[in-house]
């Protein structure tokens, strides 16, 4: 998703990052001398059995007792809102991985650099992490835009990117792993679901008018006509924070489509499901399928007025299996009790865990290694059950449908039976 | 189409014919304030979306407030929000004239890049005070849902309730503008500077109303606009090209002029909306005001006031 801004309207929120920051630095020093006398012996160990000249012959920031990644997300400006959940998520993992005794025995060491929303800064910033850091991974970049500013840079200094957003598809970079759900995980699975579940038949496509929406639409189009023979009665796309949907929710009243399929984001997604809901279209009346509302979102539309609706996602907060128990229990500990946990989130997590597999794996940092050991990784603590690391570098997942609940929490109704394969150049949905 | 009645038929262009009332009066409400600056001073404000955006962000304070010190009042203090929102962005504007404005008023070109300029700062200061989420005050009930004239006809009560502000609003200023002794005063500035300079009226003085008066009235709309939509630090950059666009094809600084503007623009776009979707529609809409203002430059309705 390229540009999709979530609110929250807790008074306090403004400052909760930097405070959290904060008090993430301060614990770290606190912490730093413990964490060094306990890990001495290891540390000592390690070093014999991984010395730092063989597992880092390419001049990364490795130490005998550390190693430096990076995280690049936006900390101001308008995609703070949504990247504060992964920089949060990646932080909690690294911290957990730290616990357990580091990688190859060595203590990470986070970078924190804010890509302000602004694509030249988010490239001008992993310049800096890749070339004067040296940092042997970097977890980041959320927007499509602020992904395409940056991977010709990670592709000139053969860097490692791990990036957390669902997006359109249509890419695959040695120097990059997507932990989201490409294109056609999210949608196919979510239509398919629609139409044997819930026998729609007729599909009204709506969102908002930038590459993300129209890629996903493009695609839902052609299976809902080509491949399953279905209709669609309708297509629309609306500027980022046009507020105005009456003609839009007329349209709908007037071609009574099966099923609203949308990818509407950020401000309109408030108005869209006010005007929705004051047009007496709610989960009782109307079948609404979104691949752009998540728990925060939700946050920000109000759980009464998506009440009924669904969403197609990996993974939704209220997932029920002990990895995800244990996962929202860490999260809301490190986070706050208010903390929501969005599909992006969970999947800004299994980023450090991927890497830590690949380096063990390849018993080495460096990137041309574990390139060739992340095929095949599967890690069975994920929250959202179980990953595996296809070739292409996509995960395989589930797709799930989730019920929202007027709670702001959604209940998963329906699970596809088999893990989807990540296909980023979908044959003829092009 | 051959499934509907008419009955469903007819509903639905009822409930066409409002959606389009009722993007008429946001797109008015968002114009109004930036139509009276432009028409008494020539002063282009490029941060008339940021002053929305104050207005919305006074609202979103005063309901936190509400909620927590008054939450017996929670049913009601839309009403008062308003009033406060206009107050907190008069202020900010009648300061922002007396500090920036008044120095570049033999400069107009000046005064856009002043006040763009304005608007970033203001853009920022809103990202370091609220942060960068986008917030969202929480609705009464009694305007949520929609009002039901038969079975099918549904008219959303947010919608009533902005057509009714605007009504208000608007009336408000026609009154101020050709019944009250500044209506005279900012009629006579606009028709003749030096003479009514001459005649004793402080012209300096009903520019800075004026401005604050409109900086007041974009403090109403995003007060409005909370009820619709979020709001973030950049929300004002979303909203002004609309506004531009209304005050620009209904005649710089005619009132009736923006009222006929807006109503055009918020028909014909909800209308082609309908019909072919909204990007084509907006397209469309775009494209007809271009060739329209090709024809007629000075836009629907021009002042005959001195050039």
């Amino acid at each position: 998703m390229s540009l999709r801004s979530s609110e929250r309207y807790r008074s306090s929120e403004q400052d909760r990052l930097f405070k959290r920051l904060r008090r993430t630095l301060v614990s770290s020093l606190i912490a730093a001398p413990v964490a060094l006398s306990l890990s001495f012996s290891t540390t000592a160990q390690a070093n014999s059995e991984w010395p730092t000249a063989e597992v880092n012959t390419t001049g990364l920031a490795v130490t005998d007792d550390t190693v430096k990644v990076g995280i690049l997300h936006s900390l101001s400006g308008t995609m703070a809102i949504s990247e504060t959940g992964s920089v949060e998520a990646e932080t909690l993992a690294i911290e957990q991985i730290n616990e357990m005794g580091g990688v190859l025995g060595r203590q990470i060491e986070i970078i924190l650099e804010d890509g302000a929303s602004d694509w030249p800064t988010f490239a001008d910033r992993s310049r800096k992490l890749l070339r004067q850091d040296n940092v042997a991974a970097v977890f980041g970049a959320w927007t499509s835009a602020s992904r395409k500013a940056i991977l010709p840079v990670f592709e000139r200094e053969n860097g490692m990117l791990f990036y957390p957003t669902f997006y359109e598809g249509l890419e695959q970079s040695p120097n990059v792993v997507y932990t989201g759900q490409e294109a056609t995980q999210q949608i196919l699975a979510g239509i398919d679901w629609a139409w044997n579940e819930k026998g729609a038949r007729s599909f009204y496509l709506i969102g908002s008018d930038y590459i993300w929406p129209r890629t996903s639409m493009k695609i839902a189009r052609i299976h809902i006509e080509d491949v399953l023979g279905g209709e669609v009665v309708g297509e629309d796309y609306y500027a980022l924070g046009h507020t105005s949907f009456g003609s839009a929710i007329n349209r709908i009243r007037l071609r009574r489509p099966d099923m609203i399929f949308h990818a509407v984001v950020g401000g309109s997604n408030v108005a869209w499901h006010r005007q929705l809901n004051a047009a007496g279209i709610n989960g009782e009346s109307q079948n609404v399928l979104a691949i752009s509302v998540t728990e925060d979102e939700v946050l920000g539309i109000g759980g009464e007025n998506v009440e009924g609706f669904y969403s197609a996602m990996k993974y939704f907060q209220s997932l029920d299996n002990e990895n995800n128990q244990a996962f929202v229990q860490a999260f809301k500990e490190r986070w706050g009790e208010d903390s929501v946990i969005g599909d992006v989130t969970q999947a800004a997590y299994l980023g450090p865990w991927i890497w830590k597999e690949a380096v063990e794996r390849a018993g080495s940092f460096d990137i041309d290694k574990i390139r060739e050991h992340l095929p095949g990784i599967e890690i069975t603590t994920a929250p959202e059950g179980y990953v595996k690391v296809h070739p292409n570098h996509h995960l395989w997942s589930y797709t799930r449908i989730g019920k929202w609940n007027g709670d702001g929490q959604a209940e998963v109704v329906w699970e596809s039976p088999e893990m989807i394969e990540p296909n980023p150049f979908p044959e003829g949905y092009q | 189409m051959s499934d509907f009645t008419t009955q469903e038929l007819m509903a639905i262009f009822a409930m066409q014919g409002f959606a389009g009332l009722s993007f008429f009066s946001v797109l008015l409400l968002m114009a109004l304030g930036l139509a009276i600056i432009y028409g008494q001073m020539r002063v282009i404000n490029m941060a008339h979306g940021e002053f929305m955006v104050i207005g919305a962000y006074a609202t979103y304070l005063f309901s936190t407030f509400v909620s927590a010190q008054m939450p017996w009042m929670m049913d009601y203090y839309l009403i008062l929000a308003i009033p406060f929102a206009f107050l907190v962005a008069f202020i900010v504007g009648w300061v922002v004239e007396f500090v920036l404005i008044r120095h570049l008023y033999h400069r107009p070109l000046d005064t856009l890049l002043a006040t763009w300029g304005l608007a970033l700062i203001m853009q920022q200061a809103f990202r370091s005070g609220f942060g960068a989420r986008e917030v969202s005050v929480r609705l009464p009930d009694w305007l949520q849902g929609s009002y039901r004239p038969t079975m099918m006809i549904d008219i959303p009560i947010n919608g009533l309730a902005i057509m009714g502000l605007t009504l208000v609003v608007t009336l408000g200023i026609a009154w101020l503008l050709f019944r009250s002794r500044w209506g005279l005063r900012v009629r006579c500035a606009t028709a003749n500077r030096e003479m009514a300079g001459a005649v004793g009226i402080n012209t300096r003085g009903v520019d800075r109303l004026t401005f604050a008066l409109g900086c007041g009235i974009a403090g109403i709309a995003g007060a409005a606009f909370t009820t619709i939509s979020s709001t973030g630090p950049t929300s004002g950059s979303l909203y002004i090209v609309d506004t531009f666009l209304v005050v620009v094809f209904g005649g710089a600084g005619s009132l009736l002029g923006t009222v006929a503007s807006a109503f055009t623009i918020a028909q014909g776009q909800s209308v082609l909306d309908f019909f072919i979707g909204g990007s084509m529609g907006k397209v469309i809409t775009l494209l007809i005001v271009v060739a329209i203002l090709m024809i007629r430059p000075q836009g629907l309705f021009a002042s005959k006031v001195r050039r």
